[in-house]
C-alpha cells in the first residue's frame, strides 16, 4: 500500500516538472510584457515536433538525442523572437488583451502548418538513451526518465533563479516585471528586453515540448491540451512568479495523481476547481503580488463619444437592411443571418463587462451555454414550449451571473478573467458529466421552436427583435448614469469610492446584466440549432466572444457589433470554402491585428477624427 | 439503360418517378453532403476522404447511377456539433444535396441525425459509435454503418469471458463513448461470468491523460485483467508508461479499437503484444474484395488503407446501392431502399445489411491479438466477427428504440 502511494506521488512529481517547464516560460513572458500568450501551447507543440524531426534524423546515441532536444528548443526560441518582432512588437500600445487576438491567429496558423509538415498521424519519438528502463522503488517499477524529469524541474528553477538574480539582464527583467514604466524611464532598452524575454520564454516552451518526446506521442492536439493547464498553473502561482509557478505545478501534479485514486472522473475539472479555490482565497495567486503602484496602472481610456449622426445613419441603414433584405433570401442565408444576430448580442454582452466594466472574461460562454441549457432542460424534462424556454434562458444565466459574479468582480485583470474561466469550466464539466440530467456530451436533442416560429424567416425576425432589442438596452445602460458609474469604477476606483459609489455592487450588477444578455443569446441559439451540447460553453466559444470584441474594438461601443458581424461572416465563409481554413483565418486575424490595432471600429473612429 | 437493371428495381424506380413528378432535373449529378471533423480528427479522416474520392471515381467511371454521376460536397465541422448543423442547413438548402452523410464524433452524429429528423432528410452516419444514434435517440431518417460501442464490446466480452482473469480494472476516456463502453463491458461480462469483480476504474480526460499516475493507479489495484478504451495519443502515452512500469506483464489486456492501423501504427515497435483487440488486419486480409481494394488504394495514394478508408468506401458503396435500388432521390424512397439494403464491404466478407429494425448495419470488425512483426504492431490470430451476431435480440432492440 505505502509503496504504491509513494510511487503515485513520484508520478505526480514527474507531471509537475513537465508542467512547470511550460508554465515557467509563460509566466516569464507575462511578467514582463503583460501579454496573454495564447501561442505558448503552439511553441510547446513545435518543440515536440522539431525535436522528433531532429532526433530521428540525427545519429542515435546521447549526442543525437540530447543535441536534438536542445537544438529544437533553440529553434523554437528563434520562432518566438520572430513572432515578437513581426507581430507583437507592433501592437504593444493596443488596448489590454488585444495581443491575445494576434497570438490566437498564430495558434490557428501553426495548427495547419504543422499538419502540412508532419502529417496527420501521431508520431512516436525514440526513448532517451540511457534512460530507457525502470528502477525498482520498494518493489514497484518506476521509469528512469520520469526520475530524470523530476530532477529537471528544480534544476531549471534554480538556473532561472541564478539568471534572474545574478545577472544584470535578469535584474532588469525583474525590475520590468515590478514596474515597466520606471525601467523605461531609467533608460533600459525595452525593445531588446522584450525580445530577449520572449526568446527565453519560447525556449522554455520548446524545451518542455521536446522533453516530452520519450514520454508521449507528438500530435496535433498538444497545443490546446497544454495551454489551458499552463495558464492555470501560472495564475495559481501568481502571475510573473517563478517559484509560484513551481509550487502550483507541484500542487496540481500531486492533486491529480492522488485525486484520481478517489474520484476517477474528476480529471476534467480538477485543475479549474483548484484554481477557483485558490483565487477565491488568495486573489493574486499563491505567491503573486498585487500590482505595484498606482502610476503603473493602465492609461485612462477616453470617454465614449455619443453616436455621431453618421454612426446613427449607418446603424439605421444596417438595421433597415437586416429587416428588409432577408425575405428575398434563401433558407441558408436566413440561418447564417440568425446566427450573426445571436453572435452580435453575445459579443455585446461580453463587451458590457469588458469595455465599460474593464473586466475581461475568459469564460463568458458559460452564460451563453447556461441560457441554452436553461431552455433545453425545460424542453426535455417538462416539454416546455419555446416561449417558456426563451424566458428561462436569461433566468438561468442570470442566476449563474449572480453567484459566479459575486466571486469574480472582487478580482481584477487577468486573475478575474481566469476565475470566470474556472467557473465556466466547472459549469461545462457539470453539463458534460451529469449525464442523467443533461445527456452528457451527447447533449439534448429536439429543442425546436414552437410551430409559429418554425419558418426560418419568422425565427430570424424573432431573433433579430430580441437581439437588437437587448443590445440596444445594453447600449442604453452604458450611456445611463449606471454606465458612467461603471466606467468611473474602472478608471479610478479610489475616487469613485470616495464619492460614495459602491464599486463592488455596480460591477456585480453589470456582470449579472451581461450574463442575462448572454443567456438570451444562448436560448435563441438553442432553438436555432435544435440541440444543445456542452461545446456551447466550452473554451473555444468563450474565445470566439473575446475575438469578436477585440476585433471590433474594445474601447468603442459599436465595436462588438462590427466585430461579431466580421468574425462570424469570415469564419463561416472560410470554413466552407477552404480545407486549410484555419491557416486562412489565422492569417486574416494577424493581418487585421497589424493594420487595425485599435480594432475595426477604433480604426474607423481615428480615421474620422483625423478628417475633422 | 433500364435493361441492365433488375426488373423490380426498374419498376420501383418508375414508381418513384411517378410519385414525385419532376422535382429535380433527373439529368444532373446526384449530390451527397458529407460533414465530418476533418480538421479536428485528421488522422482518421484523411484516409477516410481519400477512399471516399476513390469510391466515387470508381462509381462514376463505371457509368454512375443510371447514367447520373455522383458528386460529394465536403464540409468540415471542426468537431463542433453546432457548426455541423449549420453545414447541414447549407448543404440541404444551397447545395441541394440529396442526402447527408459522415460524422466522426458521437455528438456531431446525434446533432445531424436530429437535424435530418426535423428536416425529413436521409442521413447515413458512417463513423459515430454511440448506441444512442440508432437506439435511444434513433429516428426514421438516420442509418449508421459502423459496429456500435455495444457491438464491439460484445465482441470483446466473448473473448474476455474465456480468460481466467476474475479481477478486472478499466480505463476509458472521460466522455460518453468511454463511459458507455465501460458500462457495457461490465454488464456483459458479469452476465457471461457472474463471479468477475471490478476493482478499479480510471477516466482520464480525452487527449490529456496523465499516463504515469493513471498506470500507477491501475497497478495499485492489482487486477488480473485490464479493459482499455483509450485510443490515439492517450493510448500511446498509456502504453509507454504501462510497458515501462510493467503494468501489462502477467495480466490480460482487452482493448477496444487498438487493432485499427490508425492507433496501432503510431506505436511503432512499442506496440503491446498479446492484447485482445478489435481492429483491421489490412496486411493479412486477403479476401478477393479486400485485396483489390487495398491494391487500388495503394496505387493511388502510395500508402496502405486505414480503417477510416474502409468506413468511407463502404459508406459510398451503401449509398450507391441504395440509389440504384431507390431509383430516385426522393427521401421516402431512399429510406425504403436503405431498410434491408445489402451491399458489399471493402473487407471482402459476406454482404452487409442495413437492418430494417433499427437502421444499424451488420458490418463487423476483426478480433485478434496484437503482436510485433518487423518492428511494428500487427494483428494475429484474427477472425471476422460478423456484426449481426453481436446485436441484442429483436425484442430487446424494440425496447431500446422508440417505436412508431
Amino acid at each position: 500500500m505505502f509503496e504504491n502511494l509513494l510511487v503515485q506521488g513520484l508520478s505526480g512529481l514527474a507531471s509537475a516538472s513537465s508542467l512547470f517547464l511550460v508554465a515557467s516560460g509563460l509566466t516569464v513572458i507575462f511578467g514582463v510584457t503583460r501579454i496573454v500568450n495564447f501561442a505558448h501551447g503552439s511553441l510547446y507543440m513545435m518543440g515536440a515536433y522539431l525535436s522528433w524531426t531532429l532526433v530521428t534524423a540525427l545519429p542515435r546515441g546521447h549526442l543525437g538525442f540530447w543535441g536534438g532536444v536542445l537544438v529544437a528548443a533553440l529553434i523554437v526560441g528563434v520562432i518566438g523572437v520572430l513572432i515578437e518582432v513581426l507581430l507583437l512588437r507592433r501592437i504593444y500600445k493596443a488596448p489590454e488583451l488585444f495581443q491575445l487576438l494576434g497570438t490566437f491567429g498564430v495558434v490557428l496558423i501553426v495548427q495547419d502548418v504543422a499538419l502540412m509538415i508532419w502529417g496527420p498521424q501521431d508520431l512516436l519519438g525514440p526513448r532517451a538513451p540511457g534512460l530507457r528502463g525502470a528502477v525498482e522503488i520498494l518493489g514497484v517499477r518506476f521509469p528512469l526518465y520520469e526520475l530524470f524529469l523530476i530532477a529537471v524541474g528544480p534544476v531549471v528553477l534554480g538556473l532561472l533563479w541564478l539568471l534572474f538574480h545574478r545577472t544584470r539582464w535578469g535584474t532588469t527583467v525583474r525590475a520590468a516585471t515590478a514596474d515597466r514604466e520606471m525601467v523605461g524611464a531609467l533608460g533600459v532598452n525595452q525593445r531588446m528586453l522584450f525580445t530577449t524575454v520572449f526568446f527565453l520564454g519560447s525556449v522554455l516552451a520548446g524545451l518542455g515540448g521536446a522533453l516530452q518526446l520519450p514520454r508521449e506521442s507528438v500530435n496535433l492536439q498538444m497545443d490546446l491540451a497544454i495551454i489551458a493547464e499552463a495558464f492555470v498553473v501560472v495564475v495559481i502561482g501568481g502571475l510573473g512568479s517563478l517559484p509560484g509557478a513551481f509550487l502550483a505545478a507541484l500542487l496540481l501534479g500531486q492533486l491529480q495523481a492522488f485525486g484520481i485514486l478517489i474520484f476517477p472522473k474528476i480529471t476534467l475539472v480538477l485543475a479549474f476547481l483548484v484554481m477557483a479555490v485558490v483565487l477565491v482565497v488568495r486573489p493574486h495567486g499563491l505567491l503573486g503580488r498585487p500590482p505595484a503602484s498606482a502610476h503603473a496602472a493602465h492609461v485612462v481610456e477616453p470617454p465614449y463619444p455619443p453616436a455621431t449622426p453618421l454612426v446613427r445613419y449607418l446603424g439605421f441603414a444596417a438595421l433597415a437592411l437586416a429587416v428588409l433584405v432577408p425575405p428575398f433570401m434563401g433558407e441558408f442565408a436566413l440561418i447564417v443571418f440568425t446566427e450573426i444576430a445571436i453572435m452580435v448580442l453575445f459579443a455585446a454582452s461580453l463587451h458590457f463587462i469588458m469595455g465599460p466594466g474593464g473586466m475581461a472574461s475568459f469564460g463568458h460562454a458559460a452564460y451563453f451555454g447556461l441560457g441554452a441549457y436553461g431552455a433545453a432542460l425545460l424542453a426535455k424534462h417538462f416539454a416546455a414550449p419555446m416561449e417558456l424556454g426563451l424566458f428561462a434562458a436569461p433566468l438561468m444565466a442570470g442566476f449563474a451571473g449572480v453567484v459566479f459574479g459575486w466571486f469574480c468582480v472582487r478580482l481584477s485583470g487577468v486573475y478575474a478573467a481566469m476565475l470566470t474561466l474556472a467557473f465556466a469550466q466547472i459549469a461545462w464539466s457539470t453539463a458534460f458529466q451529469w449525464v442523467e440530467v443533461t445527456g452528457g456530451d451527447n447533449g439534448i436533442l429536439g429543442v425546436w421552436p414552437s410551430a409559429w416560429a418554425q419558418p426560418k424567416l419568422v425565427y430570424y425576425y424573432l431573433a433579430l427583435v430580441l437581439c437588437v432589442g437587448v443590445t440596444l438596452l445594453l447600449r442604453r445602460a452604458i450611456f445611463a448614469p449606471f454606465g458612467y458609474a461603471l466606467r468611473a469604477g474602472r478608471d479610478s476606483p479610489l475616487r469613485a469610492e470616495a464619492i460614495g459609489m459602491d464599486g463592488f455592487r455596480i460591477r456585480w450588477v453589470a456582470f449579472i446584466f451581461a450574463a442575462i444578455a448572454a443567456g438570451v443569446a444562448g436560448g435563441l441559439f438553442a432553438y436555432a440549432k435544435g440541440s444543445v451540447f456542452p461545446t456551447y460553453m466550452a473554451i473555444p466559444r468563450s474565445v470566439d466572444a473575446l475575438l469578436m470584441v477585440l476585433l471590433g474594438g474594445v474601447q468603442t461601443v459599436s465595436g462588438p457589433i462590427v466585430g461579431a458581424l466580421a468574425y462570424t461572416w469570415i469564419h463561416e465563409q472560410l470554413m466552407r470554402s477552404f480545407d486549410l481554413w484555419r491557416l486562412f483565418l489565422g492569417s486574416v486575424i494577424v493581418a487585421l491585428v497589424l493594420f487595425f490595432p485599435q480594432g475595426l471600429v477604433g480604426a474607423a473612429q481615428r480615421l474620422t477624427e483625423r478628417r475633422k | 439503360m433500364t435493361i441492365a437493371l433488375p426488373r423490380r428495381a426498374a419498376l420501383l424506380g418508375a414508381a418513384a418517378t411517378l410519385a414525385t413528378p419532376a422535382v429535380h432535373a433527373q439529368e444532373g449529378p446526384i449530390r451527397i453532403g458529407e460533414i465530418n471533423s476533418y480538421s479536428a480528427q485528421p488522422a482518421f479522416l484523411t484516409p477516410y476522404r481519400n477512399a471516399w474520392m476513390m469510391a466515387q471515381d470508381e462509381v462514376n467511371a463505371a457509368g454512375g447511377i443510371n447514367g447520373r454521376r455522383i458528386e460529394t460536397v465536403f464540409r468540415d465541422d471542426g468537431g463542433r456539433p453546432e457548426d455541423a448543423v449549420r453545414h447541414a442547413g447549407e448543404l440541404v438548402n444551397n447545395e441541394r444535396v440529396a442526402l447527408l452523410s459522415g460524422g466522426f464524433l458521437s455528438n456531431v452524429g446525434l446533432a445531424v441525425a436530429d437535424f435530418a429528423n426535423q428536416n425529413r432528410r436521409l442521413y447515413v452516419a458512417s463513423e459515430p459509435l454511440t448506441d444512442a444514434l440508432v437506439w435511444a435517440r434513433g429516428n426514421r431518417f438516420t442509418f449508421r454503418l459502423r459496429p456500435s460501442t455495444y457491438m464491439q464490446c460484445a465482441m470483446l466480452v466473448e473473448e474476455a469471458a474465456k480468460l481466467p482473469a476474475r479481477r478486472w480494472a478499466t480505463v476509458a476516456p472521460n466522455y460518453e463513448y468511454g463511459q458507455s463502453a465501460v458500462r457495457w463491458f461490465k454488464e456483459l461480462l458479469t452476465r457471461a461470468k457472474p463471479d468477475v469483480q471490478f476493482v478499479a476504474e480510471q477516466f482520464p480526460a480525452l487527449g490529456r491523460i496523465d499516463a504515469g499516475a493513471t498506470v500507477q493507479a491501475l497497478a495499485g489495484a492489482n487486477p488480473e485483467g485490464i479493459f482499455n478504451v483509450t485510443f490515439g495519443a492517450d493510448l500511446t502515452n498509456f502504453v509507454r508508461q504501462g510497458s515501462t512500469r510493467g503494468l501489462f506483464e502477467r495480466r490480460s489486456v482487452v482493448s477496444l479499437l487498438t487493432g485499427e492501423p490508425e492507433y496501432l501504427d503510431p506505436l511503432g515497435d512499442e506496440a503491446p503484444e498479446g492484447w485482445i483487440v478489435t481492429g483491421y488486419p489490412w496486411e493479412e486480409l486477403n479476401t478477393e474484395g479486400h485485396t483489390r481494394f487495398r491494391e487500388n488504394y495503394r496505387r493511388r495514394f502510395n500508402t496502405h488503407p486505414r480503417l477510416g478508408s474502409v468506413v468511407a468506401y463502404d459508406t459510398v458503396s451503401a449509398i450507391v446501392g441504395m440509389l440504384r435500388k431507390s431509383g430516385g432521390t426522393e427521401t421516402d424512397a431512399m429510406i425504403e431502399a436503405m431498410r434491408g439494403l445489402t451491399f458489399p464491404t471493402a473487407f471482402g466478407e459476406a454482404e452487409v445489411e442495413f437492418r430494417a429494425i433499427d437502421h444499424q448495419s451488420t458490418l463487423g470488425a476483426y478480433i485478434g491479438r496484437t503482436a510485433l512483426r518487423r518492428g511494428r504492431g500487427v494483428m494475429v490470430d484474427w477472425r471476422y466477427a460478423d456484426g449481426r451476431n453481436y446485436l441484442p435480440t429483436d425484442e430487446v432492440v424494440r425496447t431500446l428504440r422508440p417505436q412508431g
